[in-house]
């Protein structure tokens, strides 16, 4: 990349229009691509150039790498942001893009590999001093699961190897209904994932997500940005996210922090990414996997840290040093980011694609919103359901929270059903005001 | 002959992954409430059940073919 460069955004939606206008911002062009739905799109229009790459469904267009490549090889570009999703954690296209000769803004292909793999991953933060939720090897039989489950403590959870996104799971409460249930388990992931592998993992009721945002150039210099709580979750979907994260004491934060950082550094992590944990009601945490690309909740990091991240992406593949050291890192107030999805929260968050009749967007002092969408703009069944991302910062957290809910009342998205109604309820819960909640709060309260 | 329309828009597929086998060929028989394809709306995948009993004569879609709300996906011998 050189000073003024031209970007390929690799992506559709809201995260598409944020790295158009990062690109915008730092003096570089931006070059959109777009499938058949996505023709008129919003950061369609806000590009430079916009090259059609395929058919709606994702497979025929934002996850073929063919299609992608010829259009930044025709559109000469130097640089490919890949966003989140889609391609962003492909080890292959990341090496793809760069033998075509552009630079992949991400980490390095054999970082995003080691990482992508949750074996390799685990053995990764052992081997950086950061504690891993104890489990195990496969086991095999119901008399080894017993052994190994005597060894790691219940509660645990019986995991199919193959499984992901939260599917494979069974938790187990102690040796008999361990007895009762792992054969079984085990039959289920081979018909399910078409691999019988199990594992166990000890179960952590009642444990928070926290993550905690890095950042790498190439220069030797890795920061953190502080943490995020991601525990309102509904299978394991987040929909809430808050930075910082609510009542969690100086000591653990500089751990949490420290722990990421020697993460990144033991795996020589470069550009923006989001080491996760579990924090228990003692404030132990526990690795549980690393995202090696921007992240949905990236905006709450930005908000208390004043820091850009995606014009911090865009310098470190340039080659500049970050623009910040770690002495230098502040945080102030608070941030909440809501996730409004085109899901129907009273018919169990079944998809609602449809056109957009109406929108009115909310404002405020401290108050953003990343969407690609607006008024009589179509909801495509093809994609994620995320309609918008309201972000709102207070001096503390609740003033974050006061301007969220007024935010909510001023926010209006008519045509689809959609999550509003749930978060003007979540805003003004109790319990999660007065914070912290854990992982399955959400499920446990609904 | 009858055509069974699906319900939602999206992506359809006739297999429950790409390595696996389809849930039914052409030409086999099928009965209400039998699972015989997924139609991926916004990354979740909705089950596409037969609603009567026949033989099937013809898929009207490919695997990773978008489909819209109404569109005919298979066509049924009723027995």
């Amino acid at each position: 990349m050189t000073k003024r460069s031209r970007i390929l955004v690799a992506n559709r939606g809201e995260i598409a229009v944020r790295i158009v206008r990062a690109c915008h911002t730092a003096g570089h062009e931006a070059v959109a691509v777009y499938s058949d739905t996505d023709k008129n799109a919003r950061w369609v229009r806000m590009a430079d150039e916009a090259l059609h790459i395929g058919g709606s469904p994702a497979a025929k267009s934002y996850l073929n790498t063919d299609s992608i490549l010829e259009a930044a090889k025709y559109a000469e570009v130097d640089a490919v942001h890949p966003g989140y999703g889609f391609l962003s954690e492909n080890a292959a296209f990341a090496r793809a893009v760069t033998t075509a000769g552009f630079t992949f803004i991400g980490p390095p292909p054999e970082v995003i590999e080691l990482m992508g793999d949750k074996a390799s991953a685990r053995s990764a933060a052992t081997a950086a001093g950061v504690p891993v939720v104890p489990g195990s090897r496969p086991v095999t039989d119901t008399d080894d699961a017993v052994r190994v489950a005597e060894e790691i403590g219940y509660p645990i959870l019986v995991k199919a190897a193959a499984g992901g996104g939260g599917r494979g799971i069974r938790p187990v409460r102690d040796a008999t209904q361990l007895t009762e249930v792992f054969a079984g388990a085990r039959a289920e992931a081979q018909s399910a994932f078409g691999d019988g592998t199990a594992y166990l993992e000890r179960a952590l009721p009642r444990a928070r997500h926290v993550e905690v945002q890095l950042l790498a150039d190439h220069h030797g210099n890795l920061v953190h940005l502080f943490e995020r709580d991601c525990s309102v979750q509904r299978r394991r979907q987040k929909l809430l996210e808050e930075a910082p994260a609510p009542d969690l004491d100086e000591h653990t934060r500089n751990e949490l922090g420290e722990a990421a950082k020697r993460l990144g550094e033991h795996v020589g992590y470069r550009n923006a990414g989001t080491v996760e944990f579990l924090v228990d009601p003692d404030g132990r945490f526990y690795f549980i996997e690393m995202n090696t690309r921007v992240q949905v909740e990236h905006p709450i990091t930005e908000a208390i840290t004043g820091v850009d991240l995606v014009a911090e992406q865009l310098r470190i593949a340039d080659g500049a040093s970050l623009s910040l050291t770690q002495d230098a890192a502040r945080h102030s107030g608070a941030a909440v980011e809501l996730r409004i999805n085109a899901e129907d929260p009273d018919n169990d968050f079944l998809p609602t694609p449809g056109e957009i009749t109406s929108f009115e967007a909310p404002g405020g002092p401290g108050v953003r919103l990343d969407t690609a969408l607006t008024r009589g703009e179509q909801i495509s069944p093809f994609y994620d359901s995320l309609i918008a991302k309201l972000v709102c910062w207070g001096a503390d957290r609740r003033q974050a929270y006061a301007r969220a809910r007024q935010a909510l009342s001023e926010f209006r998205v008519e045509g689809v059903a959609n999550t509003i109604p749930l978060h003007r309820e979540l805003i003004d819960d109790r319990e999660l005001s007065e914070g912290p909640v854990h992982t399955t709060w959400l499920e446990e309260r609904t | 002959m009858s055509t069974m329309n699906a319900q939602l828009p999206g992506v359809f597929y006739r297999r429950p992954s790409p390595e696996q086998a389809p849930f039914i060929e052409e030409g086999g028989t099928v009965e209400p409430g039998q699972l015989v394809a997924l139609i991926e709306v916004m990354k979740t995948f909705n089950e596409v059940k037969a609603d009567r009993s026949g033989i099937i004569s013809k898929f009207l879609l490919g695997d990773g073919d978008e489909v819209e709300a109404g569109q005919g996906i298979v066509e049924v011998d009723e027995a």
